[in-house]
């Protein structure tokens, strides 16, 4: 069973109560320089482990870049 | 006229001196919200063509401060930036470059605080996509909020002195003002607004936007900036790291020039040779 999200824009399916931990390792090598948005709200690193996903959730993973 | 306009621009710096000023102050140590910073040339890694390319810009440059924008995750990306600029030993600011709104901005340097540990944001908010100026009102929406919520806020603001001096009364550790739109290279567009805001400011004054080439640099130190951010000028150059290194000469020139307490400008001449002595004509 799994459930539908958007991850940085693209849908992606995960387990259901697939946490935001699990999304970051699919998506990442490493959590270092990474931070993540649900819903347009701050997801802290603290809590990640913690933190299950819902159907239709909007996640936003990001990085440094060159800019600025 | 030509007395007041020149007293204004030209007048030496060196803090609580109506003279010249000595090398101490030339080196002295810049402190930005309570941190020593050991460069006055902080570099934008925007617009660089590869990551050597970069690391050699970074390191002939001499920053201790480079600004990094936010953006999604590249899985194709194999290099990253955090890890050169931590091997470099170079401070990480994130910057919110491509925000046009204080929303926004305030999501992405929170995104950012998260992701590089660090509650120092550079907060660009830009109210035109072509000319990519700075939309004053949210930019002074979303410093309140984020000085509010303990960052440490560096603006990147329109050379208004009195936008500077509402970003400082809201709280920012500096004030950086453009010299000319951002990638334009055109430098310091209003020398005149680029000295009133150093005049007022308590805070550090960093010129940032616009800067071309090593001779803008120069100016701005002139003019009493205590600090420059060049992006563009040095990323886009033919030869990135020779154009670093000729940015940190000049820093340090115009610096010690400011210093030195350059003659006024005149709208005549001023003969440098006495008359006296002169042989019969």
């Amino acid at each position: 069973m799994t459930i539908s999200l958007l991850v940085n824009g693209d849908p992606w399916d995960g387990p259901r109560e697939v946490t935001v931990s699990q999304v970051v390792a699919a998506w990442c090598d490493s959590p270092r320089g990474i931070a993540v948005a649900r819903n347009g709200e701050v997801v802290p690193k603290s809590r990640w482990d913690e933190t299950s996903l819902a159907p239709g959730d909007r996640i936003e993973i990001v990085t440094a870049a060159a800019g600025g | 006229m030509e007395s007041t306009t020149a007293e204004l621009i030209d007048r030496t710096g060196a803090p609580g001196s109506s003279g010249a000023g000595g090398t101490d102050w030339v080196d002295a140590d810049l402190v930005m919200a309570g941190q020593v910073i050991s460069s006055r040339l902080i570099l934008g890694t925007g617009g660089m063509s590869s990551p050597e390319s970069l690391r050699e810009a970074l390191e002939a440059s001499g920053t201790a401060l480079a600004t990094v924008a936010v953006r999604r995750v590249d899985p194709t990306t194999r290099h990253s930036l955090v890890d050169l600029l931590a091997d470099l030993g170079i401070q990480v600011l994130p910057n919110t470059a491509g925000c046009f709104t204080a929303s926004d901005a305030v999501l992405t340097a929170k995104l950012a605080r998260e992701a590089f540990e660090t509650n120092w944001i550079k907060l660009e908010v830009i109210g035109d996509d072509r000319t990519l100026l700075p939309d004053s009102l949210e930019l002074l929406a979303a410093a309140e909020e984020l000085v509010d919520d303990g960052f440490i806020v560096l603006p990147y603001c329109s050379d208004d002195p009195v936008v500077a001096r509402r970003l400082e009364q809201a709280g920012c550790a500096a004030v950086m003002p453009l010299g000319s739109p951002i990638g334009s290279g055109l430098g310091i567009a209003n020398p005149h607004n680029i000295a009133l805001i150093v005049e007022q400011a308590g805070v550090p004054v960093v010129l940032d936007a616009g800067i071309g080439t090593a001779s803008d640099v120069c100016v701005a130190m002139e003019l009493g900036c205590d600090a420059v951010l060049v992006a563009s000028a040095v990323t886009r150059a033919h030869q990135p790291g020779v154009m670093a290194a000729a940015m940190r000469d000049a820093v340090r020139a115009g610096r010690a020039a400011r210093a030195a307490g350059r003659i006024t400008r005149r709208f005549h001449g001023e003969a440098s040779s006495s008359f006296d002595g002169m042989i019969a004509r």
